[in-house]
């Protein structure tokens, strides 16, 4: 039954449900599945994380290459997620050419991070103008049950917080034999999330299981950290087909700090 | 607050441009330009949508194809859609469904072309406010227009309708830049894509600042419409 497509009947229940503030699961409407993180999951990764958010769980691995920097950007490291929605995590999952799903994902894992000032991107030069270090991020959902982008999110932030810089030879080449001491040095200040707000007729809710993910009618994804003491939202992009006003996204923008607060509290011992 | 290099006010717009009928074979076609960005959009359609195992019967589909042309920005960009247009094209189909009700076109798509000729920032919100155009052009049955634009943040204020210039400002917490797309008359914002550092009080205050600017292209969207109808009507039009 994994694989049935959502019937009207369940999105009439949820309608009602959410209105009367109420889930399945018992949460309440702005409420997160338990999270929990471990890392090292793969041990030639530079750093690497698994995150389970309820029965969501994601996979993120971190790797490291020499290249060239960008040609604005000749005094700074370069960033790049990637990412697939592996057939092996969900029965909606196909093999072939990626579907839009599997290009936004990692698109909003990248800006979230990029702009909150977590790296710095300086640390990752080389030689300047000629080679940088590239930070490959990739993410792979192992099991989709709703929410991968907030997933993914944490799964890449806490992968940085563990990642390390190989060791070169004297040919300036990367020596996989030595285990790098290096510490990729990141921001103590701030640990970028996202948070996605789903909408479902006048309810919004977050943390959505893949059964409500598929009810509602649409979302935004805002990318939110903490800079010089401030709540920064660093990326934020609306997904769907039904709009939002400007009374919800007045509400949501009250709410982002909050959640962002809570969810850093319950990831306290896990960073 | 920091001066804008070309002395607009924070609330300023660039000098729009639009124009509906600029591709004859097209169903409905428009032109939209931001100071030097300009964009053209291209509809055709309700029409069959083949391969035939993608039809819902339930419904039409929109189909947006958003990218800029190769010779449009600074360095030549490779023809074809890359990522970034991939999504753009997306999160423009989003920005316009809700005006279109397209259950009374089973089986069909409306494909929208957009393609920008000359890149100056806000390329996206360009491509929508012409896309909304040409769709209205196509004689599609729309509840209202859509009206797009680029507000963002220089350092710390607010401002609307960034430059390229604009948006690769560095100084204090930088450029950011927030495309918003808000179906004119109705309190529904159907285009929300930021990038950069915002408070989120700060953030509430775009949206509102939005509000006027999405007035103000309404007016020029609906002075373009006003012309083609007497173009076309030969003056007869009311």
């Amino acid at each position: 039954m994994s694989s049935m497509e959502v019937t009207n009947l369940t999105i009439q229940t949820f309608k009602k449900m959410f209105a009367e503030g109420k889930r399945f699961d018992g949460r309440k409407l702005t409420e997160h599945r338990p999270i929990s993180i471990e890392y090292n999951i793969s041990n030639k990764a530079e750093g690497s994380a698994r995150v389970r958010l309820g029965k969501t769980e994601v996979i993120v691995g971190i790797k490291l290459a020499i290249g060239e920097p960008y040609p604005d950007s000749p005094d700074k490291g370069n960033l790049s997620v990637s990412g697939d929605l592996l057939p092996l995590a969900s029965p909606r999952f196909q093999a072939g050419p990626p579907e839009f799903n599997a290009i936004e994902l990692p698109r909003l894992v990248d800006r979230a991070i990029r702009d909150s000032g977590m790296i710095d991107f300086k640390q990752l030069v080389i030689k300047e103008g000629e080679k940088v270090w590239t930070l490959f991020i990739d993410v792979y959902p192992i099991n989709d049950d709703g929410n991968l982008i907030d997933a993914a999110s944490i799964g890449a932030m806490a992968a940085l917080k563990r990642t390390v810089i190989p060791v070169l030879d004297k040919d300036g080449k990367i020596d996989h034999d030595k285990e790098s001491k290096e510490k990729l040095i990141v921001s103590k200040e701030t640990a970028p999330i996202s948070f996605s707000f789903f909408k479902l007729g006048n309810s919004i809710i977050v943390d959505p299981t893949r059964e409500e993910e598929e009810c509602c009618e649409t979302r935004v994804t805002f990318g939110i950290s903490k800079w010089n003491g401030k709540y920064m939202i660093n990326s934020c992009q609306k997904a769907g087909e039904v709009a939002f006003t400007q009374n919800e996204i007045n509400t949501i923008m009250d709410l982002l700090p909050k959640k962002f607060d809570e969810v850093n509290e319950s990831l306290k011992n896990l960073l | 607050m920091a001066k804008r290099s070309d002395g607009r006010k924070a609330d300023e717009l660039r000098p729009m441009m639009a124009k509906v009928g600029v591709v004859p074979n097209a169903d409905g076609s428009a032109m939209f330009a931001f100071g030097n960005t300009i964009a053209i959009a291209a509809v055709y359609g309700p029409r069959l949508l083949h391969p035939q195992h993608m039809q819902d019967p339930a419904t039409g589909i929109l189909r947006c194809n958003y990218d800029l042309l190769s010779f449009s920005v600074s360095d030549r960009k490779k023809p074809g859609p890359n990522r970034r247009a991939q999504e753009i094209s997306k999160v423009t189909e989003w920005a316009l469904m809700p005006v279109l009700d397209l259950k009374e076109f089973p089986n069909t798509v409306i494909d929208v072309q957009i393609y920008i000729i000359q890149a100056d920032a806000g390329t996206r919100t360009a491509g929508i406010n012409a896309a909304s155009l040409a769709l209205a052009h196509a004689g599609i049955p729309m509840k209202d227009l859509v009206c797009s634009v680029a507000c963002g943040k220089l350092d710390k204020d607010v401002v609307v309708d960034l430059t390229k210039e604009e948006e690769d400002y560095h100084e204090g917490e930088g450029a950011t830049d927030f495309a918003i797309a808000k179906v004119a008359n109705y309190d529904e914002y159907s285009l929300l894509q930021l990038d950069g550092k915002i408070q989120p009080e700060v953030l509430k205050q775009v949206v509102e600042i939005s509000n006027k600017a999405c007035k103000e292209i309404y007016e020029v969207q609906k002075k373009a419409l006003k012309a083609i109808v007497e173009q076309e009507m030969g003056g007869k039009a009311k």
